[in-house]
């Protein structure tokens, strides 16, 4: 693996509720290669998003809060920039697509109005090269009559459009590092087929790396290098794709494989699930977390199981029950 | 086919589009133009196609959340086409719809218990105390905790928001059910639950689901017939095994081998779509596919009908050259097979 571009240390992002602090991100480490696409993978609410926006200071204010950790971009640490420092990384040297369109577009302007501005921000272009710019970003991501579309606002867009919009946004600027969250979600399969198409072309011509964030398994198996597997605020595995799809070590993991339902899955047929909820972020066990789900008790939930690499680039954390020592 | 819960006959819907000096209308987005379907009780339909293709729009105009343009739209037996929001009122309890996108669906100063509680209250059911009850049941219907009650939407996951949209869609024991993207921003885990929880209220109530997705495998999971869109019309429609293992189309093929399976096999074959996402603002005149794929026989579909035929039992699909292999274009059309 060649040098780290982003290096995420022990990071503990917390919020201040009535309950006092709760911690969503709890002591997670990765890294992301130059050119390289991590994905991170988990129950809903077990942190991605979070964490994301941990990296980028994008943290809702004044509830979010980082208690601990570095966030090492090219050997800068972002947790100890001012906003003024951050807003010049972001969008220009970190490209960013938000899980919900809405939340990154302004109702009020037009798109293409909203993508020229990148450029305006970034790049010291003129106004009419920003607005030709822009046109070109929405082309290249598959926006049909792209000079008439430019004119819409947001609510004129469909779902999908609207996604391709933020990831234009996103890409404009060539950025090093992409932070998507759950770019392709809201996508029919020819056109996420298209985006991450873009998106891999964009990484082979610029180096790009891109630190995935979805639920889609099938998107993780056909895009990603490496895979973290997050769980109640933690990565409890971590592993090369390849490896994680061919031989998942932790319960959780094996759960989450079992329940998609796939195309020879008896229709109507009710879906294996995994048990039981994830516990509310205040009532996180310091142990392991899934047996706090499976309704365990005793001495896995007292103490945080070790994370342990057990093959080449494959780590897994280590609680007795959870983890499947005895498929090695 | 029982009396169907829901019919709709060539359904359109047109936005204007404005433009020029004093914004008037330059011409028109056809998100819907011409759809006809029947949805059975107890019965789920699933409707995929390409993103923009009209399919929340499709939705909308069911619940009456968009105005249609041109057609019809019966729902339990109602002409319900041009019934305003007063009409519509008695109707909601029966006709619910989930949204794509929690966020906008969801008043963010309004707390989950006021927001489960607001449909029991506009249509009287119980008293305060039953009320409370049933926001607790149906809390634990979607897998949240009761605590989940007093706090607001924007304290919770996009998965957990996805699952007050259907607390809140299930609380008034609907008949049918529009689902947009009701499980897309849900990751496997809660999805798997989230689809049973779907597929156990057919069972119990005998609801009806018009299912919309992206996920074919999800959309071949949870649907009895499977409509295929494209462009704002339905290219195809049949029994979803029949979709999935005998597809017709074109773009129902392509569409098809686009899924990404989830093991890690990158020499896959794929029909990757050549050309541009056609535009709805000016739709080629012909078939909308045989255009993007230049097909050369798309000159004979320009005023030609394409409108759905029954190709095998219950299997529809449309009289277009381009989109069909010779040979069953030449059973849609009757057209003596050309030896090429
Ligand atoms: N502003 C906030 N105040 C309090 N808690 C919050 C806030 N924002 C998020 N959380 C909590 O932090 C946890 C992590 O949320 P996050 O959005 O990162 O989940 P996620 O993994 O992205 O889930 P999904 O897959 O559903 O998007 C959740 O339990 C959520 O309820
Ligand atoms: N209020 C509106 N005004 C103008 N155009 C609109 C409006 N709502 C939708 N459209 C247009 O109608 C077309 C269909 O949109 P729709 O949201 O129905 O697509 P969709 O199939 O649901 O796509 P997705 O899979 O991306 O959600 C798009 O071209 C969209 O831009
Ligand atoms: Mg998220
Ligand atoms: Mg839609």
């Amino acid at each position: 693996m060649s040098e780290p571009l982003l290096q995420v240390r022990e990071l503990i992002t917390a919020f201040d509720t009535e309950a006092g602090l709760v911690r969503a991100v709890d002591q997670v480490s990765f890294e992301v290669a130059k050119g390289q696409t991590l994905g991170i993978v988990g129950e809903s609410g077990c942190g991605k998003s979070v964490t994301a926006m941990s990296l980028i200071g994008l943290l809702p204010q004044p509830m979010g809060k980082i208690l601990q950790g570095e966030v090492l971009f090219k050997g800068r640490d972002l947790t100890r920039l001012k906003n003024s420092e951050m807003r010049k990384i972001r969008g220009n040297e970190i490209g960013v697509i938000f899980q919900e369109p809405m939340t990154a577009l302004n109702p009020v302007h037009r798109i293409g109005k909203q993508i020229a501005e990148c450029f305006l921000l970034h790049k010291k272009v003129s106004k009419k090269k920003a607005w030709e710019s822009a046109i070109e970003m929405l082309r290249l991501v598959k926006i049909p009559a792209p000079e008439l579309r430019a004119m819409d606002y947001p609510h004129q867009l469909s779902g999908g459009m609207r996604q391709r919009v933020v990831i234009a946004m996103a890409l404009a600027c060539r950025p090093d590092l992409v932070i998507a969250d759950e770019p392709t979600t809201a996508l029919d399969v020819t056109v996420q087929a298209q985006i991450l198409d873009l998106i891999k072309r964009l990484q082979g011509e610029m180096g790009m790396a891109v630190m995935l964030i979805t639920h889609d398994l099938g998107v993780i198996a056909e895009t990603c290098d490496e895979v973290v597997v997050m769980y109640a605020g933690r990565v409890v595995e971590r592993a090369p794709a390849a490896e994680l799809f061919a031989r998942p070590l932790h319960a959780y993991t094996r759960g989450l494989l079992a329940s998609i339902p796939r195309m020879d899955t008896p229709r109507k047929s009710i879906l294996p699930v995994i048990p039981g909820m994830v516990a509310a972020l205040r009532d996180f066990v310091p142990g392991c977390r899934f047996c706090q789900r499976m309704g365990r008790d005793g001495a896995t939930l007292r103490e945080r199981p070790p994370f342990i690499q057990v093959a080449p680039g494959h780590w897994v954390e280590a609680c007795p029950i959870c983890y499947a020592a005895t498929e090695l | 086919m029982m009396t169907p819960i829901l019919s709709v006959r060539d359904l359109k819907v047109h936005f204007p589009v404005l433009g020029g000096v004093f914004s008037s209308k330059i011409g028109s987005v056809r998100a819907v133009d011409g759809v006809s379907l029947d949805i059975a009780p107890g019965e789920t339909l699933g409707l995929v196609g390409e993103s923009g293709c009209g399919k929340s729009t499709l939705g909308r105009a069911i619940v009456r959340l968009t105005d249609a343009t041109a057609g019809s739209v019966s729902f339990d037996g109602r002409n319900i086409t041009h019934t305003g929001p007063r009409g519509m009122r008695p109707l909601r309890k029966d006709l619910q719809m989930i949204f794509q996108d929690p966020v906008e669906s969801l008043n963010a100063r309004h707390s989950i218990r006021e927001i489960l509680e607001e449909p029991l209250i506009i249509h009287g059911v119980g008293n305060a105390a039953s009320r409370a009850a049933r926001v607790k049941e149906l809390l634990d219907r979607v897998g949240l905790p009761a605590s989940a009650q007093d706090r607001y939407p924007f304290e919770f996951s996009g998965g957990q928001r996805q699952r007050v949209g259907i607390a809140r869609a299930i609380a008034l024991k609907p008949k049918l059910i529009v689902c947009d993207e009701p499980v897309s921003a849900l990751d496997v885990s809660v999805q798997s639950q989230v689809l049973n929880l779907l597929l156990e209220l057919q069972r119990e109530m005998g609801l009806s689901y018009l299912f919309i997705a992206h996920d074919l495998a999800v959309v071949k999971h949870i649907s009895d017939r499977v409509a295929v869109m494209y462009l704002g019309k339905i290219v195809e429609m049949a029994d979803a095994e029949e979709v999935y293992h005998r597809p017709k189309h074109a773009y129902t093929k392509a569409l098809l081998s686009a899924i990404p399976e989830p093991e890690v096999n990158r020499d896959k074959k794929r029909i990757l779509l050549e050309g541009d996402v056609p535009s709805p603002i000016d739709p080629p005149k012909g078939s909308a596919f045989g255009h993007r794929i230049r097909h050369h026989r798309y000159e004979e579909t320009i005023g030609a009908d394409l409108s759905l035929q029954e190709l095998a039992p219950g299997h529809w699909v449309a009289a277009d050259p381009c989109c069909l292999t010779p040979e069953d274009w030449a059973l849609v059309s009757k057209e003596v097979p050309q030896l090429v």
